[in-house]
């Protein structure tokens, strides 16, 4: 039964993947929805981040003094000005663990 | 003009960083498998065959915790329904290629290669070969996430949770989109998108991924008419 499971939720998960690309027409879409779509990874992403932030394991809001909160906005910060994803992810990195292991 | 192998390269290096978060990501995942009480075997089938990380470990959890198969499979098609967006956004750039190579690729296609290869397609419109770069940014990813499940299977949880390397994954992502934080129009969808996630984050079958990112596309609608 688990087999079964992985298998049609591997289906499942590959036509979302194969859906769009192969059995879409380019000309489908028109200018505006094209134009829109420009902001998915805008939508996407932040829908990732903010709940990875902002939220603990049990999905409740964290404290406003919980060191994630410090370690993004320090990424935020970093990665504004330097435009480098390494300097970025490291930069939130560490101060994140600078608070947890150091203060 | 690029040879196919250097834009495939090109791939691997644009990716490569986030790789900080997939690894220890990998890890996690194989040793909690494990840990539900699955076997080596069926906890490493779901990377391979669903092949999407945060799907597989709901997927395994739901499944562990006596929740019925069609709840779990439900699960993971709305966790990954994300992928629709990103092939929306793709297909004007893949549209060239062969039906084969599209379904081909279509296997590699996830969060972190969608971006960095979204941002190169944007940059290099008129160069040939392009699908390369996802290819190279994808195949990265997929070795990386088969090797890194593993070990997670046969050596446990390596990655010290004290550690909090769960953070890496918003990280990365702050990382992928820090360039749109200069315009406000992405902006206010970042924040309207992020807050509506936070909001709707226990709603059943983990489908904040789904209704957020259309309340952001939504509001990005209304922004677009508004400027005109």
């Amino acid at each position: 039964m688990t087999w079964t499971s992985i298998f049609i939720a591997g289906f499942i998960t590959y036509l979302t993947r194969m859906g769009m690309i192969t059995l879409i027409d380019k000309d489908i879409f028109n200018e505006n929805f094209r134009k829109i779509l420009n902001y998915v990874p805008s939508v996407v992403f932040p829908s990732i981040i903010f709940p990875g932030v902002l939220l603990d394991d049990n999905g409740t809001l964290v404290a406003i003094t919980d060191p994630k909160i410090y370690g993004a906005l320090t990424a935020i910060f970093v990665g504004y000005f330097s435009r480098n994803v390494i300097l970025t992810i490291l930069s939130g990195l560490s101060s994140y663990w600078f608070l947890i292991f150091v203060i | 003009m690029l040879s196919k192998f250097q834009i495939f390269k090109i791939g691997f290096f644009d990716v490569a960083p986030h790789l900080l978060s997939v690894i220890p990501f990998g890890i996690i995942f194989g040793a909690i498998g494990i840990e539900l009480g699955f076997d080596p075997i069926m906890t490493y089938a779901t990377s391979l065959i669903i092949f999407g990380g945060a799907s597989q470990i709901v997927f395994l959890q739901l499944l562990s915790g006596g929740a019925s198969s069609l709840i779990a499979i439900t699960s993971v098609g709305v966790i990954n329904s994300r992928h629709l967006l990103y092939g929306a956004v793709l297909s004007e750039y893949l549209n060239k290629l062969s039906t084969i190579k599209k379904v081909f690729i279509s296997y590699f296609i996830v969060d972190q290669g969608f971006a960095v290869s979204n941002i190169y397609f944007k940059k290099n419109k008129e160069q040939n070969f392009n699908h390369y770069h996802l290819l190279g940014s994808g195949i990265t990813l997929w070795l990386c996430w088969q090797i890194s499940t593993i070990i997670g299977i046969y050596l446990g949880s390596i990655v010290p949770e004290s550690l909090g390397l769960k953070f890496a994954i918003p990280l990365t992502f702050i990382a992928i989109i820090i360039n749109e934080l200069r315009k406000l129009d992405h902006l206010i969808v970042m924040i309207v998108s992020g807050l509506a996630a936070t909001f709707f984050y226990n709603a059943p079958f983990k489908s904040y991924i789904l209704i957020s990112p259309l309340i952001g596309l939504f509001a990005a609608y209304l922004i677009f008419k508004f400027k005109r």
